[in-house]
């Protein structure tokens, strides 16, 4: 394909695959009223949602060779401290974030 | 502009993460010998991080565009499960609709699903808001590592996990938020059990698959400890 619009192809197939995807759920269910499960499932989804979205986030970590998951483990240990006592979104990403952060270029 | 304030509050988290992923997206494409307009437009288009990351190299090598929709498919299959909490909200949203699902990420969702409203906010203006500053705040990134890249020689490398971190406060504030305990232990669950057997790169989508029958296979005991009614 031409040089300059490969990439524009490029970026107009995964765009709309994408946009696909997120769309799906709107496009099935149209303007219908929604089936009872459905809305069942988005007030019990996200909080499923979420917590895999957490270990999903953590795949990369290995356990088995240096530093062990160390970093990973501390830092989001110390997010569920502070969010659990200090109730601080702000302090609980921060602190967290520093603290992985130094933990990979000491270990 | 309460509406605007409130939804600067609940994204400042998402800045960060989106400022230096971003930036270092537009690094990688410049590197890669893309300019700052198809970089840009990446970013406003596309808008899938991890997507755009994998993108780089496989445009560099001169990837299909079947292999290319293929790994777009893959990567962001999990969008799918974001939108049925959305539906009934968004479509009462108008000419906002379209923008809402487009722009729908994973931090965008997060922020969705878990922000409490103050009194007073007007819910529609104020989601539209948090998704397009959130929008912004990623092409911005990008912009500025496309221009400035070869300049910014700070070493920020672990930055993501704010993402991580930011996902993770969600988490505690559902698990105090909800009385059942089932969607929380389904998905770590079908995780682990995903991960252990499928491996790291493949476990995502099963596993969300199977969380989704999990929990309507569970809906009396949810339904019951959360008081949903009947309706």
């Amino acid at each position: 394909m031409n040089n300059t619009m490969y990439p524009v192809a490029a970026i107009g197939v995964i765009t709309v695959v994408t946009l696909a995807l997120r769309g799906f759920p709107f496009l099935l269910f149209g303007n219908r009223p929604l089936p009872k499960t459905v809305r069942y499932l988005g007030k019990a989804l996200p909080p499923a949602i979420m917590t895999v979205l957490v270990i999903y986030c953590l795949r990369d970590t290995s356990f088995s060779q240096a530093p062990y998951g160390i970093p990973e483990l501390a830092a989001c240990a110390l997010v569920v401290i502070l969010q659990v006592i200090r109730k601080n979104m702000y302090l609980s990403i921060i602190a967290g974030t520093v603290c992985y952060m130094v933990l990979i270029r000491v270990m | 502009m309460k509406e605007l304030r409130f939804a600067v509050k609940n994204t400042i988290p998402i800045f960060f993460t989106y400022l230096f992923i971003g930036i270092a997206f537009g690094i990688l494409m410049t590197d890669a010998g893309y300019g700052v307009l198809l970089t840009t437009a990446s970013s406003l288009f596309i808008y899938a991080g991890s997507m755009q990351l994998v993108m780089v190299p496989m445009m560099t090598s001169g990837a299909s565009l079947l292999s290319l929709a293929v790994m777009a498919f893959f990567i962001n299959a999990r969008h799918i499960f974001y939108g049925i909490g959305f539906i009934e909200k968004f479509r009462k949203m108008g000419w906002k609709y379209p923008y809402m699902i487009w722009t729908l990420t994973d931090e965008t969702y997060s922020i969705l699903c878990s922000v409490k409203y103050d009194e007073g906010i007007d819910e529609a203006k104020a989601s539209f808001l948090i998704a397009m500053l959130n929008h912004l705040y990623w092409i911005f990134g990008s912009f500025i590592g496309a221009c400035a890249g070869q300049f910014l020689n700070v070493d920020m490398r672990g930055i993501e996990f704010s993402a991580t971190a930011f996902f993770l406060v969600v988490v505690v504030n559902q698990w105090r938020e909800y009385r059942t305990r089932l969607p929380f232990l389904t998905a770590a669950v079908s995780a682990l059990g995903f991960y252990l057997l499928l491996g790291k790169e493949h476990f995502l989508i099963p596993t969300l698959v199977s969380c989704l029958a999990a929990l309507v296979f569970l809906r009396k005991p949810v339904e019951k400890r959360e008081g949903m009614t009947d309706e």
